[in-house]
């Protein structure tokens, strides 16, 4: 609870005012009878006439007036305080989760985080609402219709002090009911969820293999879950409302016998038996209240888990044990020493087994190899986007765990297979690589990537929009686009990881040649999947089944290394030589 | 503090939605990342809450008769509803009218033992008034639920069922999380609505006409007294309504900003990590976020007065009628039993009208989560197949009454374009005989894709023919045309299940056997049976814990296990390796037996054994030829070959 305390923190006053200003409407709420019955009693049956009646009527008008201004007040601060809570959490929780390593965030699915900043906020966001306005309005006004009631008829009140725990017992047993079904109906909704955004990625497969009733009939499954679901739930907390009128109806029977026969009697006055019916009235629908507040309670409660879940998450690649935060990538230097690497702790499998390799500065090294052969886990390790389990990996001899983060990836750039482009222009794209760099710096990473021919080509040029509705960019085109950015950062080694897969053979030549002439003091390492894109490599590393099972120059390895030999000869057409 | 610039901050809010400039038909704010590719692209998922919209719909009455038909199909139960609620409500109001009656004869003058029985009496009959109003409560409640949920039921099928059926043109236009978001938080709203609001409406208006009634029943003076009140309230509640729905709307697209935002940073989050961008992206979130939380504060400041408000103006009437009643008590003869209840009525009076103004909010919020909804279902489908569209068979699938094919595949003339002002192919002309392997190369751009989004019609050609032994396409049914089509796509696509059922989509009455048999073609049975489950192994969503080329491997598996005579492979290896892909030519050469099939790579050594390849360039056939051939004549293939020329 410790950790969520500084949120409310700054809205402490709110969270203050707010509820007093509801206690300001309750105390009017639980008066307003009192002074019917004065009215009835002194007014009428006790002869003080007119002018009683108007004064206590003045009374009652000036009290319903204040009432009015706590109440508003007490939605203002209640808005003002869970709202800024809400904000702030918000904030924190998209600020933890741009921490999370790699690895963090291959164990939340997209979807649930978004979920967790929007939906989850919004519960609990709501939750607080509800409790600022409610928290001291709905047991104030119990326990001060209770109390008036006491004081008015100490017997009748008993009377009621009977109900009120079989009431409460009533609505506990209900929400004890309701609120695994309500988990159940949230899963439902997720798996829906689920099957319709599948269904949209996928739609061009639905339809090349004419599987549309195949989808509708997943989707009606996952529809009619949802639906049973939800009636389940929804029919245990319909007994809510029928419970607590039931026990008001009875409450108020039981009062109108004892209280009506006390009248008779001449025990109390008929002005006190109807303040009483009131309060009756107030005290139940406090209560009903309080369980409202609880029901949605357990829904925020199911949110608060998971906002905490990722609150908690314990990053597990940070800088915080570095010791070289201030240095800097110079030269560009590579090494890995007995380097072991699984992604998921509990498989067997090592996905990389004892790597050992030394990469000079300003080499180009292509790594080349089977399709699940290691290699973007490979180099993935150099920028620290997974950790190696056994072993070390040195950059300018120094162990990559050593440099701060932001000092390593700016000096290593890599460019992912998967392409992602935000929206924004062009240029705005471009420019993740150097905030600061000028026109002149954008468009020569961008020809160097071959890129800057056909973005010139647009009307629109380096301004053109990316996103819906905006260019469309073929796949070779937004491969040349992250080159060209990952280009822009200068970097001392640059990777790119199958990022010509698109593109053709000649302009992956032009890319190759750019980067030749231009970036000859970079350390650049190339996967690919032709051997053409590597066969100039200074150095060629084969990989198979995680482990390196070759290295050196083309010549070498043609007559080394059989893995190399079999991709060759799978690629290169024996008639035609390259020139 | 912040580094961003106030032009930068601007840009931000307009771009993701938050303000309404650039809200057009097709899904406003949401502006994915992801370039889409031509063929596919792909939008992340979208929480519960925070759709566009929310805004005022804006033919209130079609929408809501539309939405009513759902319900309208259990008539008769909501009749019983609607009496049921009729039947508490006058219990409700009735149990509390007798309170008069009963606290008369307590204060008259009659005998004791006259009271003590009438009391009796009183309470008796109140019980069985009560007991009917709780019965029907809990009556009405219960059928409602059903009644509401087979109508969502309905809804989403519709909706499901009507994407289903869209072009691929309109997915490409809209964002999933988009059309997602009418899954959810449009018909959440919806849900709600149809769940709770009518039948409180209807309670409501009941109530008050009810305690109206009965206000004037017990003392029509003062009652008349009381109505003064009436325009204050409804005035109060009419103006705080319609600050409440602006700033609502205000919200609504503030939270799609949000949303959008959100969306898009965590998809990217790894791209954002390797820039060292986690800063910026913290600090531009905050903007949004801020701009959130303001809109929010107005919206849900009136939305939240409106209960305090008119409740506290009915404790304004309570004291009017007690003050006046307790006046008249005094100098005519109204009683004190009447004031009692009357002074209960009055104050329950406002109760319905605040209780009705926040039910308008949930209605628009809900009415406009319906138009969004129906814009999806009213866009226009898929060309329908004329009713005289034939259905096609090959000799390996044959189906009951099914024209025979060979699989010659025919393009005569055909001119294409996305859009209107860009042709992206000119005036093509190609033939393919039975069981060829015709092959496209060409720079990227020039339209290879395109061709293959036309033979199987996800977009239809403006000029020219495609045909299909000698019958044009446009005269087959598409169902037909396409399950005699395999394609295998640039973007891997698998489905959450397990590898055999991901295979066996390629056609569902495949026997494990076949599956297998698909999968080795392929060369992806070795690697099946290494995963923890092998073929029982389930996938997470997209195939998360496979390589690229391991998934090309299964898109392959799966056009294999089809029997489809003709086959489209776009890009099918361009993730795996060239010595597995050596390895599978054996298999791709089995895959393509007996079928026309239209390859396109960027690797030449996919295409070299091709019957025919065809060199495109800007959308216009340059070169055709075989390998040979073409290298002889020493032009644009030539260059692409051996790697001279440089491409854009």
């Amino acid at each position: 609870m410790n950790r969520y305390w500084k949120y409310a923190k700054p809205y402490l006053p709110a969270f203050i005012i707010g509820p007093i200003m509801m206690i300001i409407e309750v105390i009017g709420e639980v008066v307003m009878p009192l002074l019917l019955s004065k009215v009835i009693d002194h007014g009428i049956n006790g002869g003080r006439g007119i002018p009683y009646i108007v004064t206590m009527g003045v009374t009652m008008v000036i009290t319903a007036l204040c009432m009015m201004a706590g109440g508003v007040g007490g939605a203002y601060f209640a808005v003002k305080a869970s709202s800024g809570f809400a904000n702030d959490l918000r904030k924190d929780l998209f600020k933890k989760i741009q921490t999370f390593s790699f690895t963090n965030i291959d164990r939340y699915s997209t979807g649930s985080l978004i979920t967790r900043l929007t939906n989850d906020i919004t519960q609990v966001q709501n939750m607080i609402q509800m409790l600022m306005r409610l928290a001291l309005r709905a047991p104030g006004m119990l326990i001060g219709a209770l109390i008036m009631a006491f004081i008015l008829n100490l017997k009748l009140a008993l009377v009621i002090l009977c109900v009120i725990p079989l009431l409460t017992l009533a609505v506990y047993y209900i929400l004890k009911t309701a609120f695994p079904r309500f988990r159940l109906m949230q899963k439902k909704l997720d798996a829906l969820n689920a099957v319709t955004q599948e269904n949209l990625v996928n739609i061009r497969v639905v339809k090349s293999f004419v599987r549309e009733d195949f989808e509708e009939e997943k989707f009606s499954r996952a529809n009619q879950d949802l639906k049973e679901s939800t009636v389940s739930a929804m029919r245990v907390v319909i007994f809510t409302m029928p419970v607590v009128t039931l026990a008001m109806n009875v409450t108020t029977l039981a009062v109108v016998w004892f209280g009506g026969k006390q009248v008779i009697v001449g025990g109390m006055t008929a002005g006190v038996l109807t303040a009483f019916i009131n309060y009756v009235g107030q005290i139940l629908i406090s209560l009903m209240m309080v369980s409202m507040v609880i029901l949605n309670g357990s829904r925020a409660l199911a949110s608060y888990k998971r906002i905490d879940e990722v609150m908690n998450t314990e990053i597990d690649l940070t800088d915080e044990q570095a010791v070289k935060k201030e240095a800097t990538v110079k030269d560009g230097k590579i090494e890995f020493r007995h380097v072991y690497f699984k992604y998921y702790k509990n498989n067997e499998k090592w996905v990389l087994e004892d790597i050992n390799l030394v990469i000079s500065p300003g080499e180009t090294v292509g790594i080349i190899g089977p399709t699940g052969s290691g290699k973007s886990s490979l180099v993935q390790l150099i920028p620290r986007l997974y950790d190696a389990d056994r072993g070390q990996v040195l950059v300018d001899d120094v162990d990559v765990k050593d440099y701060s983060l932001v000092h390593l990836r700016n000096g290593v750039g890599i460019v992912l297979q998967k392409n992602v482009l935000f929206s924004g222009s062009i240029m705005e794209n471009l420019k993740w690589g150097d905030e600061d760099a000028d026109e002149e710096a954008v468009r020569q990473a961008a020809q160097y990537a071959q890129a800057h021919g056909f973005v010139s080509s647009f009307t629109e040029g380096y301004d053109t929009e990316l996103g819906q509705g905006g260019v469309n960019l073929s796949g070779g085109q937004k491969q040349r686009l992250c080159i060209a950015r990952t280009l822009l950062k200068k970097p001392k080694i640059l990777i790119l990881d199958d990022s010509t897969s698109a593109v053709d053979t000649a302009t992956e030549a032009r890319i190759r040649e750019s980067f030749k002439n231009e970036l000859s003091g970079t350390t650049k390492i190339i996967i690919a999947q032709r051997i053409s894109s590597v066969i100039d490599a200074d150095k060629i590393i084969v990989m198979d089944d995680g482990k390196i099972v070759g290295i050196g120059s083309h010549t070498e390895l043609m007559q080394t290394c059989r893995m190399y030999t079999e991709i060759y000869y799978s690629q290169m057409d024996k008639e035609v030589t390259a020139s | 503090m912040s580094t961003i610039s106030d032009k930068r901050k601007e840009e931000l809010l307009q771009r993701y939605g938050s303000k309404s400039a650039s809200h057009s038909k097709e899904g406003g704010g949401l502006k994915t990342s992801h370039i889409r590719m031509r063929p596919g692209g792909f939008g992340g998922p979208r929480g519960p809450h925070g759709g566009m919209g929310g805004s005022k719909p804006k033919n209130m009455g079609v929408t809501m008769n539309r939405l009513l038909a759902y319900i309208g199909r259990d008539k008769v139960k909501i009749f019983i509803v609607f009496g049921c609620v009729l039947v508490s409500t006058l219990s409700n109001l009735g149990g509390s009218y007798l309170l008069r009656p009963i606290i008369n004869n307590l204060v008259s003058q009659r005998t004791i033992a006259e009271k003590a029985g009438n009391l009796l009496t009183g309470i008796l009959i109140m019980a069985g008034i009560y007991a009917t109003g709780v019965i029907c409560t809990y009556l009405q409640q219960r059928i409602m639920i059903g009644v509401s949920q087979n109508a969502l039921v309905r809804i989403r099928k519709e909706l499901f069922s009507k994407i289903q059926r869209l072009p691929v043109k309109y997915h490409d236009k809209h964002t999933h999380g988009d059309v997602m978001s009418r899954f959810t938080n449009d018909l959440e709203s919806v849900g709600e609505m149809l769940n709770n609001t009518l039948p409180q409406v209807f309670s409501g208006v009941l109530h008050l006409a009810g305690t109206v009634i009965l206000m004037f029943v017990t003392h029509w003076v003062l009652a008349l007294v009381i109505m003064v009140t009436i325009p204050l309230m409804v005035w109060a509640g009419g103006m705080i309504g319609k600050q409440s729905r602006k700033y609502y709307k205000d919200q609504q697209q503030a939270l799609g900003a949000v949303n959008g935002y959100i969306e898009e940073m965590v998809a990217g989050q790894k791209v954002i990590k390797v820039f060292c961008h986690e800063k910026t992206v913290t600090e531009e979130f905050e903007i949004l976020s801020d701009d959130l939380r303001q809109k929010q504060i107005k919206a849900q400041f009136f939305g939240g007065i409106m209960g305090p408000v008119m409740g506290n103006l009915s404790q304004v009437s309570y004291a009017l009628s007690a003050t006046v009643g307790g006046i008249l008590c005094l100098i005519s003869d109204f009683d004190i039993g009447g004031l009692t209840i009357f002074t209960n009525y009055s104050r329950q009076f406002s109760r319905p009208i605040s209780e009705l103004s926040m039910q308008m909010n949930t209605i628009f919020s809900a009415l406009a989560g319906a138009e969004r909804v129906f814009e999806v279902m009213d866009e226009t489908p898929e060309t329908p197949d004329p009713a005289d569209a034939l259905t096609v068979c090959s000799e390996a699938n044959r189906v009951e009454g099914a024209r025979l094919i060979k699989g010659e595949v025919t393009l005569k003339d055909v001119t294409f374009g996305y859009s209107p002002d860009k042709v992206v192919l000119k005036n093509i002309n190609i033939k393919a005989e039975p069981g060829q392997k015709i092959a496209f190369v060409g720079s990227t751009g020039a339209g290879k894709t395109t061709i293959t989004n036309l033979i199987n019609r996800f977009y239809d050609i403006d000029k020219g023919q495609i045909l299909i032994d000698g019958i044009d396409i446009k005269r087959i049914r598409k169902d037909s045309l396409r399950s005699n089509i395999a394609m295998v796509l640039q973007d891997t696509h698998l489905f959450s299940g397990t590898v055999r059922e991901n295979i066996r989509y390629g056609r569902l009455d495949a026997t494990d056997e076949e599956v297998v048999t698909a999968a080795k073609i392929a060369c992806a049975h070795a690697f099946i049976e290494r995963l923890p489950e092998g073929y029982d192994t389930v996938l997470e969503g997209d195939g998360a814990n496979l390589s690229q080329g391991e998934r090309q491997l299964l898109n392959i598996a799966r056009a294999a296990v089809s029997k489809a005579p003709i086959l489209i492979l776009d890009e099918a290896t361009s993730s795996v390796d060239t010595r597995t892909e050596k390895y599978i030519e054996r298999g791709m050469d089995q895959l393509m037996t007996n079928r026309t099939t239209f390859v396109i790579a960027h690797r030449l050594s996919t295409v070299r054994n091709a019957d025919r390849i065809i060199v495109l360039e800007q959308g216009e056939i340059v070169e055709q030829g075989t390998h040979e051939e073409l290298l002889a004549m020493k032009g644009r293939y030539y260059q692409l070959y051996t790697g001279a020329v440089e491409l854009d």
